[in-house]
C-alpha cells in the first residue's frame, strides 16, 4: 500500500471505540461532522462480535446472539486491550464469552470457525476484527477506502493500552493519526458547531457509559483545552440502571407466575431480560411509559408489563444521586466550586435519561448550563459527541505527516505554563481595597496568551487610570437573614444570580484583588469613548500591554518582565 | 477570540499621578503552573505552530496570511511560466499532427497528468496572448497560424478519445530505459523507477505498483513483476495513421489505405508489446533483489535439508542408546531375580527343617509329659488322644509360634510343667480364636 503514509491519499474518519458501543463519523466538505450508519442502519454499533458456524456477526446482529449463542459472543472487550490478565475486571463479560489468560494477554475461547474446535483468540485480534468491520462500514458509506482515523480513548488509557490499540488498528488497515481523550472530543464537538463562540469557560464532561463512568473537568481558554481533573467510576454505570429494571421485572414476573421461577437464575432468561430492559430504559428516556414484553421469558411463559417513568426514577434514584455525586467529586478534585463551572456536557448513552440531567442540575447553581437532550434542545446526541470530535480532529490533521503530528503532540509542545491567578483591571476606583476587579485573562489559561478588552470610561471622559492586577476567585457565603436583603453589595457584575432556596446559605463568586502589576494613564479621553486594553503574556511571564482609546491615535505601551521591571516608550 | 467587554467605567486619574511615558510597572506576575494542554482542536494547531516555529501571535497571523495568499498565485503562475519556443511559433497549422499539443499550450511539464481544468485555463491564457485580432491591432502581420495550432491542440486534448490517441504516441512523456552500464553504477531504483512510472501511464489498471527499493519485500517485488508481465495496455496507434482520402471517386484506394492503416496499427502494437516485454526482462535481469531472494531461498532450503539430516542422525543415535540401556537393565533384572529365587528356596528349606525339628521336639515333649496322663502309664486311648491334640495344635500354629513353643519346651523334663505349657498354648489359641473350646480335650 503506497498510499498508507501519503497524507494526500488519506481518507480519515473519527472512531469512538467504547466498551459497549462504537461509532464512526466523517467530516463533510463544509466541515460538519456526520455519523455513519452501518449496514444495519445503526449509528450506535454495539462493540460485540459473535460467531455462528464460522460466520462472523457484528454489531446489533451479534448483540441478539447474546441470548442464544452467548459462549461464542465476545462483548465488552475494549478495557481488556493491552492489559495483563490479572488486572482486568471480567464482570461485564459474565453473560458473554469469558476472558481467559493467554501468555501475558487476555483472550477468549470461542468457536470462530466452522469446525467444532474452540480457538483462543486474543483480545487484540478481536479488536482488529471489530475495527475492520467499522472500517468496511465507513468505506462502503463513503465509497472510498478508509485508511486512517482519529480514535477516542478514556483519559486513563495507559500508553501500553494505546500502543496495543494502535497495533490492532494497523492490522485492520487503519493508520491511527492520533488518540484523543473522550471528554476533550466531546468539548470539541460542541465548539466546532458554527454557532459556537470561543470563550473562556470551565466545562465538566460527564460520560455515563454502559460499564463505566468518567468525569473530566476541562478549562477551555480561547479554544485551548486543559484537563484539570478526572474521576473514573466502574460502579456507577448504565448497567446499574438496567439492573434496577431487571430486578423490578423479575419480581413482577415471579408475582404473576408463581410456577415460572426466577428468570434471573437461568442464563438464557437473564440474557433476554437484560436485552429487553436496556430497550425499556431507552424507551423511558423518550416517552413517559414503556412496554416490557418478552416471549418465553422463563419456563416457556410469556411476560408483558408496563412501567412509567416516575416509577423507574424512583427505583433508580440511588444511582442518579450517585451520578450527581460523581460530578461534584470531580469538581472538588479540581479545587473548584460548582459556581466556577459554566457548562456541563453530558455524554454517553445514559445522558438521554432526563433524570440524570435533572439530578446533576440540582447539584449545581442555575448559572451552570447542562447540555443534555432533556435540558437543551440544541444539544448534540450524547452518544455521538466523542465520535464527532474525533471526526473533526481527523479532518484537521489528515493532511499532516505522521511525524508532524507526533512532534506537535510531544510534551515539548503540550506542556505549557498556566496562569495561577487571573489578570484583570480595576474598575471604578483605583484603590485596591474598593476597586472592582474585572478579569481579562482567567486563571488556568495556558501561556503564551493574547487577550483584548474594551473598557468603558467615566461619562465625562478626561484622564483615566488603568491599573492591572492579579485577582483570585473567592466564594462568598452569606447566611440568609430572616428577611433576605434584595440589595447585596455585589462585587462582580456577572454573579447576579439570585438563589431561590431561601433556607440554604447563599453562595456567590467574587474576586479578591491580589498583587498590583502596573499602572498606566491615558490622558484626554473623549466623552463616551472606550479604552482598548491588549495584554500579551509570554511563556516566561513577560507581560506586554497596550492601552489605547478605541478610534483614537497613539496610546501607551508597557512591558513587564519577571522580577525586574522594564519600561518601554509610548508609541 | 472576541474581546472582553467591561461595562464598568475606569477610574479617573488621581491628581499628581505621574509615570515615565504614562506607564508605571509595579510588580511581576505570580509564578505559573505547568500543565498539559490537550492536543486537540484548531486553536491547539495554531498554538503548536507558534510554539514549534517560535513565532509570536502577530507573526503567526502574518505568516499564515501570506501562506494562504501565495497558494492562489502559485496556481495561476504554474502554467504560463513555460517559455515559448520561437520555432514552435513558426509552425503551420496544417502540420498539426506533428505538433506537440502540450508544448503548444505551455503545459509540457504536466503532459498526460494535466487535468481538463488545467488544459482549459492554459488554452485561455494562450488565446489571450496569441489572438490574431490582438496581433492585428498591434500592427503585426495577419498571421493566425499559431492561433490555429492552439485551437487544434485544445480540440485534441479536450476530447478524451483523441487525447488518448495522442498520449499513446506522445514521445515527450517517454523515458528512455537506462543502459546496463548506467544501471550498474548503482542507482537502479531511481533510473528504472522513472521508466516504469512513465510506462505505467498506459495501464488500464490503476494504480500501478511502484518499483520500490532495496528494502521491498519478496511479495512486493513479485507482485511488481507479475503486474508488468501481465500488463494490460490501452495504448493505440491510430494517431499515426495515414490520412484516408475522402474523395468518393476511388473507393478501392480508400479501402487500401484503411487496410494499410489497420495492419500498421497491429504491427506497431505487437512491436510495443515486445518492446515492453524486453524492457521488463532487462529490468528483471538487473534487479539485485531477485538474486538476493534466490540466494535466501537457496540458503533456506539447504538449511532445512541439513537440519533434517542432523535430526535423523540424532534420532538414530538416541534409539540405539535406548536399546542398549534397555538390554542392560533386563540382564540385571534377570540376575537379581535368579538370586532371589535361590535365596527364597534356601530359606524355605531351612524353615521346613526347623519346623520338622520343632514338631519332633513338641511330640517328644508330649511323650515326656506322659501324654498328659497323671500317674502311671497312659492308656492307649489317652496316648492317641494326646497325640492327636498336639498334632491339631501344630497344624493351627505357624512356624514362628511353633519355634516359640519349642523354645519354651526345650529342657523341660517335668511332666507337670510341660502339660502347663501346652495348656497355656491351648488357652492362647482359644483366646486368639484359632482353636475352638472343646477341641484338644486332653489339654483342657
Amino acid at each position: 500500500m503506497s498510499g498508507e503514509n501519503d497524507p494526500a491519499q488519506r481518507v480519515a474518519i473519527g472512531i469512538s471505540f467504547g466498551n459497549s458501543y462504537s461509532s464512526i463519523a466523517f467530516t463533510t466538505g463544509e466541515g460538519k461532522a456526520e455519523v455513519i450508519a452501518n449496514e444495519d442502519g445503526d449509528r450506535q454499533i454495539p462493540s460485540i462480535l459473535s460467531y455462528v458456524e464460522g460466520e462472523e456477526l457484528h454489531g446489533g446482529q451479534a448483540k441478539s446472539q447474546l441470548v442464544r449463542n452467548a459462549k461464542n459472543t465476545v462483548a465488552y472487550f475494549r478495557d481488556f486491550l493491552g492489559q495483563a490478565f490479572k488486572s482486568i475486571d471480567p464482570t461485564p463479560c459474565h453473560q458473554s464469552a469469558h476472558p481467559v489468560q493467554a501468555a501475558s494477554n487476555v483472550a477468549f475461547k470461542i468457536r470462530d470457525t466452522a469446525e467444532e474446535a474452540e480457538n483462543t483468540v486474543t483480545v487484540s485480534e478481536i479488536t482488529t476484527r471489530h475495527l475492520k468491520r467499522l472500517r468496511n462500514s465507513a468505506s462502503d458509506y463513503l465509497g472510498k477506502d478508509v485508511n486512517a482515523a482519529v480514535i477516542t480513548v478514556p483519559t486513563n488509557f495507559s500508553d501500553a493500552q494505546k500502543s496495543a490499540l494502535n497495533k490492532a488498528a494497523k492490522e485492520a488497515g487503519i493508520e491511527v493519526l492520533q488518540f484523543i481523550s473522550e471528554p476533550v472530543a466531546a468539548v470539541l464537538a460542541y465548539d466546532a458547531r458554527p454557532e459556537a463562540k470561543v470563550a473562556d469557560k470551565i466545562i465538566v464532561v460527564a460520560d455515563l457509559g454502559g460499564t463505566r463512568s468518567d468525569v473530566a473537568v476541562i478549562a477551555s481558554r480561547g479554544g485551548i483545552y486543559t484537563v484539570l481533573s478526572t474521576v473514573h467510576d466502574y460502579e456507577v454505570s448504565g448497567f446499574k440502571l438496567d439492573q434496577v429494571l431487571m430486578d423490578h421485572f423479575a419480581k413482577e414476573f415471579i408475582k404473576k407466575h408463581k410456577a415460572g421461577g426466577d428468570p434471573r437464575e437461568n442464563d438464557r432468561s437473564l440474557a433476554k431480560l437484560k436485552l429487553e430492559c436496556e430497550a425499556v430504559k431507552k424507551a423511558l428516556s423518550i416517552g413517559t411509559s414503556a412496554n416490557f414484553s418478552v416471549e418465553s421469558l422463563a419456563n416457556g411463559l410469556d411476560f408483558t408489563a408496563t412501567i412509567n417513568r416516575s416509577r423507574y426514577e424512583l427505583l433508580a434514584s440511588k444511582h442518579f444521586a450517585a451520578f450527581a455525586r460523581l460530578v461534584t467529586h470531580a469538581v472538588e478534585k479540581a479545587q473548584l466550586d460548582p459556581l466556577d463551572i459554566s457548562e456541563i456536557i453530558l455524554a454517553g448513552g445514559n445522558s438521554h435519561t432526563p433524570k440524570t440531567a435533572s439530578a446533576i442540575q440540582n447539584a449545581f447553581p442555575e448559572t451552570t448550563t447542562i447540555l443534555a437532550p432533556s435540558t437543551s434542545p440544541t444539544a448534540i446526541n450524547p452518544n455521538e459527541l466523542s465520535v464527532r470530535g474525533a471526526a473533526i480532529q481527523a479532518s484537521l490533521i489528515q493532511e499532516f505527516e505522521l511525524e508532524d503530528i507526533d512532534q506537535s503532540t510531544h510534551p515539548m509542545v503540550t506542556v505549557t505554563p498556566h496562569l495561577s491567578h487571573a489578570v484583570g483591571v480595576l474598575c471604578i476606583s483605583g484603590d485596591e481595597s474598593s476597586g472592582i476587579f474585572h478579569a481579562i485573562v482567567d486563571a488556568e489559561t495556558s501561556l503564551p496568551v493574547r487577550r483584548t478588552a474594551i473598557i468603558a470610561t467615566p461619562r465625562e471622559g478626561g484622564n483615566v487610570l488603568i491599573k492591572l492586577c492579579e485577582g483570585s476567585r473567592h466564594i462568598k457565603v452569606t447566611k440568609p437573614e430572616p428577611k433576605p436583603k434584595q440589595e447585596r453589595d455585589s462585587d462582580d457584575d456577572d454573579d447576579d444570580y439570585d438563589s431561590e432556596d431561601e433556607e440554604e446559605e447563599l453562595r456567590e463568586k467574587t474576586w479578591k484583588v491580589g498583587k498590583v502589576l502596573s499602572e498606566a494613564a491615558l490622558r484626554g479621553v473623549k466623552k463616551g469613548a472606550k479604552i482598548e486594553v491588549q495584554i500579551n503574556i509570554a511563556a516566561d511571564l513577560k507581560v506586554n500591554c497596550i492601552f489605547r482609546e478605541v478610534g483614537g491615535k497613539g496610546g501607551v505601551r508597557g512591558l513587564l518582565s519577571g522580577p525586574k521591571v522594564q519600561q518601554n516608550g509610548s508609541a | 477570540m472576541a474581546s472582553v467587554q467591561v461595562s464598568l467605567p475606569l477610574p479617573v486619574l488621581p491628581e499628581g499621578w505621574s509615570g515615565e511615558r504614562d506607564f508605571k510597572a509595579i510588580g511581576p506576575l505570580s509564578h505559573a503552573t505547568d500543565r498539559n494542554i490537550e492536543p486537540v482542536g484548531p486553536h491547539f494547531l495554531a498554538h503548536a505552530r507558534r510554539k514549534r516555529h517560535k513565532r509570536t501571535f502577530s507573526e503567526d497571523d502574518r505568516i499564515q496570511a501570506q501562506v494562504n495568499v501565495k497558494k492562489v498565485e502559485d496556481d495561476d503562475a504554474g502554467e504560463i511560466s513555460e517559455l515559448e519556443d520561437p520555432l514552435m511559433l513558426q509552425r503551420e497549422a496544417k502540420d498539426w499532427k506533428g505538433q506537440d499539443h502540450y508544448a503548444v499550450l505551455g503545459i509540457s511539464k504536466y503532459r498526460y497528468k494535466a487535468t481538463e481544468d488545467q488544459i482549459k485555463r492554459a488554452h485561455r491564457k494562450k488565446v489571450l496572448k496569441h489572438h490574431p485580432d490582438k496581433k492585428a491591432a498591434a500592427g503585426e502581420a495577419q498571421d493566425d497560424q499559431f492561433f490555429k495550432c492552439i485551437q487544434k491542440a485544445t480540440e485534441v486534448l479536450l476530447d478524451p478519445v483523441r487525447r488518448r490517441q495522442f498520449d499513446s504516441v506522445d514521445e515527450g512523456a517517454d523515458v528512455e530505459p537506462p543502459t546496463k552500464k548506467e544501471t550498474q553504477k548503482g542507482n537502479f531504483y531511481k533510473l528504472w523507477g522513472k521508466v516504469f512510472e512513465s510506462e505505467g501511464r498506459f495501464s488500464k489498471v490503476q494504480p500501478v505498483p511502484k518499483l520500490g527499493n532495496e528494502k521491498s519485500t519478496k511479495e512486493e517485488v513479485e507482485h511488481f513483476y507479475n503486474f508488468w508481465y501481465n500488463f494490460d495496455s490501452w495504448r493505440t496507434f491510430e494517431y499515426l495513421d495515414e490520412d484516408v482520402p475522402d474523395d468518393n471517386e476511388n473507393r478501392d484506394q480508400k479501402r487500401h489505405v484503411e487496410r494499410k492503416n489497420q495492419n500498421a496499427r497491429r504491427k506497431k502494437k505487437t512491436e510495443d508489446t515486445a518492446r515492453l516485454r524486453k524492457l521488463v526482462d532487462d529490468a528483471l535481469a538487473l534487479d539485485e533483489r531477485i538474486k538476493k531472494f534466490r540466494q535466501a531461498e537457496h540458503a533456506q532450503k539447504n538449511k532445512r535439508r541439513l537440519e533434517k539430516e542432523a535430526e535423523q542422525k540424532r534420532l538414530a543415535e538416541e534409539a540405539a542408546k535406548q536399546k542398549e540401556l534397555e538390554a542392560q537393565a533386563k540382564a540385571q533384572k534377570e540376575a537379581a531375580e535368579k538370586a532371589d529365587r535361590a535365596d527364597a528356596k534356601k530359606a524355605k528349606e531351612a524353615a521346613k527343617n526347623a519346623a520338622k525339628k520343632n514338631k519332633r521336639v513338641v511330640r517328644a515333649a508330649v511323650k515326656e509329659a506322659n501324654y498328659f496322663h497323671s500317674g502311671g502309664d497312659a492308656p492307649p486311648s489317652q496316648i492317641d488322644q494326646a497325640l492327636n491334640d498336639v498334632d491339631h495344635i501344630i497344624t493351627k500354629i505357624d512356624n514362628e509360634e511353633l519355634a516359640d513353643l519349642t523354645s519354651k519346651l526345650s529342657g523341660k523334663k517335668n511332666a507337670g510343667e510341660i502339660t502347663q505349657i501346652f495348656k497355656d498354648e491351648v488357652q492362647r489359641l482359644v483366646g486368639a480364636g484359632k482353636l475352638k473350646e472343646g477341641e484338644a480335650k486332653s489339654l483342657s
